[in-house]
């Protein structure tokens, strides 16, 4: 006899088998991004975006691997309303559904996920391994926020005067009055000074951390895109950095060649510019900015400047002097200097220019490719410092 | 969503079907049917319909791909999900109409009955199904539980055991010598056959046979042979290597015979629904799902549709068969229903295609032949006279395991270092290497020393050899 086992909603509420599994999965999900976290940041589709866009990204390392058979594996198909004729395309090879019916073929395992950008940002701090501690070497600024109300008092001033307690505490002493003397019912009944009820004000210390990213590049003719993107790539990073640790950054695009310009980001990073390089040009905007809105006792400052290194050499004495002021006054100031493979050495000097300058918290970077990219980034970072001044 | 029928609606026609399924002479085991929602499905899909199963991420990731193609409405779910049991358990969706329920239980006696008479299942102990499902998962759950081993050493074993799991034998029918009779066999190779002519031929060698050589001849179980071969493994890593083995063996059948078992089971639903003498707007609705089901999918191979279709024109051949053919074969000796169930018990996809599927056949399911060129798939070849034969073989390597590549452990102290040497029979299909690398990696770990494998690419013998972490390729002379 045939047996029926009729549907039981709560069993189906409580049993959600799949929940370990598919925790598990997550988790592996999670390291394989973490393993490939420079590959991924790599990419060029992550750079700019949007903090709650949700990306895909391909993972490596979580696929099930088995023997299965490569290209040159002929298949058979139905074919359609048409009659199909040798020469036609079917698919898509590889990522095209195939057999999909056939669910028993190992057939290869394509696999991308969705993650947020949110959530690759907090992985890649998290491969940084940067300690706790750093976050206390960050500068903080305290600030006396506005007064903030906090109980009563009997003894203030007059204009934190709470007249409804007042009220409230006279009607008190009057009934209590009433009941031991009952004559006193028909006399007038005054306000006291007992009766008097103050606001309590406590001024509210709050810890503010503001930062500012100065983000300085170099748009001669000879930054080309290619340069560009890299210099994009490593300003992103910077910039998403920061807003982990700081409640309050602002970020700052400095373009220049022989002149500075402050620009928006879309200049930034789309308008080309021609002509010659002054890099001194760029620094001395920056401490312009820093000095008229963004003083270093209240502001973290981040700066960075990327450039192809090509500047004229009357520039650079300049320059130097112009790097070391900057140096200064900021937390870290770096100069990455973007080199992509193939594009020809011509013996860049600023690196060695710069070598220069001993402060440990200035950082020369170079980039050649984009895989460099998180390795460099690592390296400016690593230098972060403490800064004794700040209170 | 509300039901309109109630499961005594169920009864009601699960009785007429029975009856049905008696007279048509099918042989099903007991049936039960479970009522689950959309949630429910999707977990017994990942699960293979198993109520108890082991843990494994895996498992997890699955769900979440058929959870977002059904979210997304990309794919639907299947109507019903049927497990090769005794009793065999079967799921309905209750959000599913009362039409889509009738086709569904009559699809499922379909299947069940061919669980139970095909040669392949043979080998599956059915009346044991559900409890050694349970006893591997617990068996599982108590090692990831073992503070001595733990979840990280358990998931890597069986990821490893996963990637070998379908390295097993296909044809489990045929029995698999035991090493006594393997020595015996060899033994008797080794002494040359009887010569009539002794007195004028020159007396013939005696090769001493190199017994010392494991295995003895090439085996085909992976994992067994790593379990039994490698001392090194711990009981529980040899424990659940069997896990995986006997799984894996379980599911076998069911890879073999998709395309039979699939048609076989449309063929039924059909003929039962047809003699239910069902309402007008039930009717209606059966022809619609009954044709959604039975499409043949442009472009890839519908096993439902395939499937009925060889099984339809069997019967036909054998109750009318044309003049050529009582010509060429003599006269029928079984009416068409005999012969479909003697089919049902003796075939698997291989043989059932390879006998059954006439030129045409083939023409009228349109079959053609596509390779890969470049990232696209394109027709190489159409059923027409020339070429049909061609078609067909491609596509009997592509059913059932034929998509697996034979691979088989030849010896496992190559080189006396205990390298393990494994070859890959090559049939024309190349290996991709990405993941012959991936899982050879999978291999070493088992196995606990180095690697190798014969296999051939772009028709140059290769010799790729997994030691020190990496893969070597070298063309073999």
């Amino acid at each position: 006899m045939t047996i029926f086992r009729p549907f039981n909603p709560s069993a189906g509420q409580r049993s959600d088998r799949t929940a370990g599994d598919r925790l598990r999965h997550r988790q592996k999900v999670r390291e394989a991004i973490r393993n490939n976290i420079g590959d991924i940041i790599a990419e060029e589709s992550i750079i700019g975006k949007d903090k709650h866009r949700i990306i895909k990204v391909p993972i490596r390392g979580i696929k099930e691997y088995r023997f299965v058979y490569g290209d040159n594996t002929p298949g058979v198909g139905q074919g359609g309303d048409g009659e199909p004729k040798p020469g036609d395309v079917v698919g898509q090879g590889k990522d095209g559904q195939g057999n999909q019916q056939a669910g028993d073929k190992p057939g290869v395992d394509y696999y991308e996920t969705d993650v947020s950008l949110d959530e690759i940002i907090e992985l890649m701090f998290e491969d940084l391994e940067l300690p706790d501690l750093e976050r206390k070497r960050l500068r903080q600024i305290e600030v006396e926020r506005l007064f903030r109300q906090k109980g009563f008092r009997r003894k203030g001033i007059r204009v934190r005067l709470d007249k409804k307690r007042t009220a409230r505490s006279r009607v008190k002493r009057k009934k209590a009055t009433l009941k031991r003397h009952p004559m006193a019912a028909t006399a007038r009944f005054p306000f006291h000074k007992d009766d008097l009820r103050y606001h309590h004000t406590i001024t509210d210390i709050r810890n503010e951390s503001n930062a500012v990213v100065l983000c300085i590049m170099d748009t001669s003719g000879s930054m080309d895109r290619v340069k560009k993107y890299l210099a994009r790539s490593f300003f992103f990073l910077l910039y998403q950095f920061i807003c982990t640790r700081y409640q309050n950054v602002e970020i700052v695009f400095i373009a220049h060649h022989t002149e500075a310009f402050e620009v928006t980001e879309e200049e930034f990073f789309h308008k080309g510019e021609s002509g010659g390089t002054f890099i001194s040009s760029g620094y001395i905007k920056a401490l312009e900015i820093i000095e008229a809105r963004y003083h270093p006792a209240l502001w973290n400052v981040y700066a960075f400047h990327c450039s192809d290194g090509d500047n004229f050499d009357s520039d650079n004495p300049a320059a130097l002097k112009a790097a070391q002021e900057l140096t200064k006054i900021s937390n870290l100031f770096g100069y990455g200097e973007i080199k992509p493979l193939g594009s020809g050495y011509y013996g860049s000097t600023m690196i060695q220019f710069f070598s220069q300058i001993q402060e440990a918290n200035f950082q020369t970077v170079q980039i050649q490719k984009k895989e460099d990219i998180w390795a460099s980034f690592k390296t400016f970072l690593s230098k972060d410092r403490v800064r004794e001044d700040a209170a | 969503m509300a039901t309109s029928y109630t499961v005594e609606d169920l009864e009601r026609w699960d009785e007429r079907i029975t009856k049905l399924v008696q007279r048509f002479g099918l042989d099903p085991y007991p049936q039960e049917f479970e009522i689950c929602d959309h949630e429910d499905m999707l977990s017994y899909m990942v699960y293979s319909g198993m109520p108890a199963h082991y843990p494994h991420w895996s498992y997890g990731k699955n769900f979440e791909k058929l959870k977002t193609l059904y979210d997304y409405g990309v794919s639907g779910l299947p109507y019903e999900m049927v497990i090769n049991s005794n009793p065999s358990i079967a799921y309905l969706m209750r959000d599913n109409s009362l039409a889509l329920q009738v086709l569904t239980i009559a699809h499922v006696y379909g299947h069940n009955d061919f669980f139970k008479n095909n040669f392949t299942f043979k080998s599956t102990r059915a009346q044991y199904t559900i409890e050694s499902f349970k006893s591997h998962a617990n068996r599982v759950r108590h090692y990831v539980e073992d503070p001595s081993i733990g979840l990280e050493k358990v998931e890597a074993l069986l990821d490893a055991a996963h990637a070998l799991s379908l390295q097993c034998r296909r044809n489990l029918a045929i029995k698999k010598p035991s090493a006594e009779e393997e020595l015996q066999l060899k033994l008797a190779e080794t002494e040359p056959a009887a010569d009539p002519f002794s007195t004028v031929h020159r007396r013939r060698e005696r090769v001493e046979p190199d017994l010392k050589r494991v295995p003895l001849y090439p085996d085909e179980d992976l994992l067994l042979f790593i379990r039994d071969h490698n001392p090194q493994l711990a009981e529980w890593e040899r424990d659940l290597l069997t896990t995986v083995h006997e799984q894996a063996q379980y599911f076998v059948p069911q890879i073999e015979t998709k395309i039979m078992n699939e048609g076989w089971a449309s063929f039924w639903h059909k003929k039962i629904l047809e003699s239910l003498d069902l309402p007008q707007e039930l009717h209606l609705e059966f022809i619609v799902r009954h044709t959604q089901v039975l499409r043949p999918s442009p472009g890839s191979l519908n096993p439902y549709h395939v499937g009925m279709k060889v099984w339809e024109d069997i019967e036909k051949r054998w109750n009318n068969p044309s003049p050529e053919e009582i010509e060429t074969f003599g006269p029928r000796k079984k009416n068409g229903m005999d012969k479909l169930f003697e089919v049902r018990e003796v075939e698997r996809d291989a043989s059932f295609l390879r006998r059954y599927l006439t030129e045409e056949l083939m023409r009228e399911l349109n079959l053609f032949e596509y390779s890969n060129r470049g990232n696209e798939q394109v027709v190489t070849r159409v059923a027409d006279k020339d070429n049909w034969r061609q078609i067909k073989d491609t596509l009997i390597q592509s059913v059932g395991t034929g998509t697996i590549p034979v691979i088989k452990v030849e010896d496992s102290d190559y080189k006396k270092d205990r390298t393990l040497l494994l070859k890959h029979f090559h049939d024309g299909r190349d290996l991709q290497l990405e993941y012959a690398e991936k899982t050879l990696r999978y291999v070493h770990q088992l196995w606990g020393h180095d690697v190798a494998m014969e296999t051939v690419i772009e028709k140059n013998p290769t010799f790729l050899s997994f030691a020190d972490d990496k893969l070597s390729i070298r063309k073999s002379a």
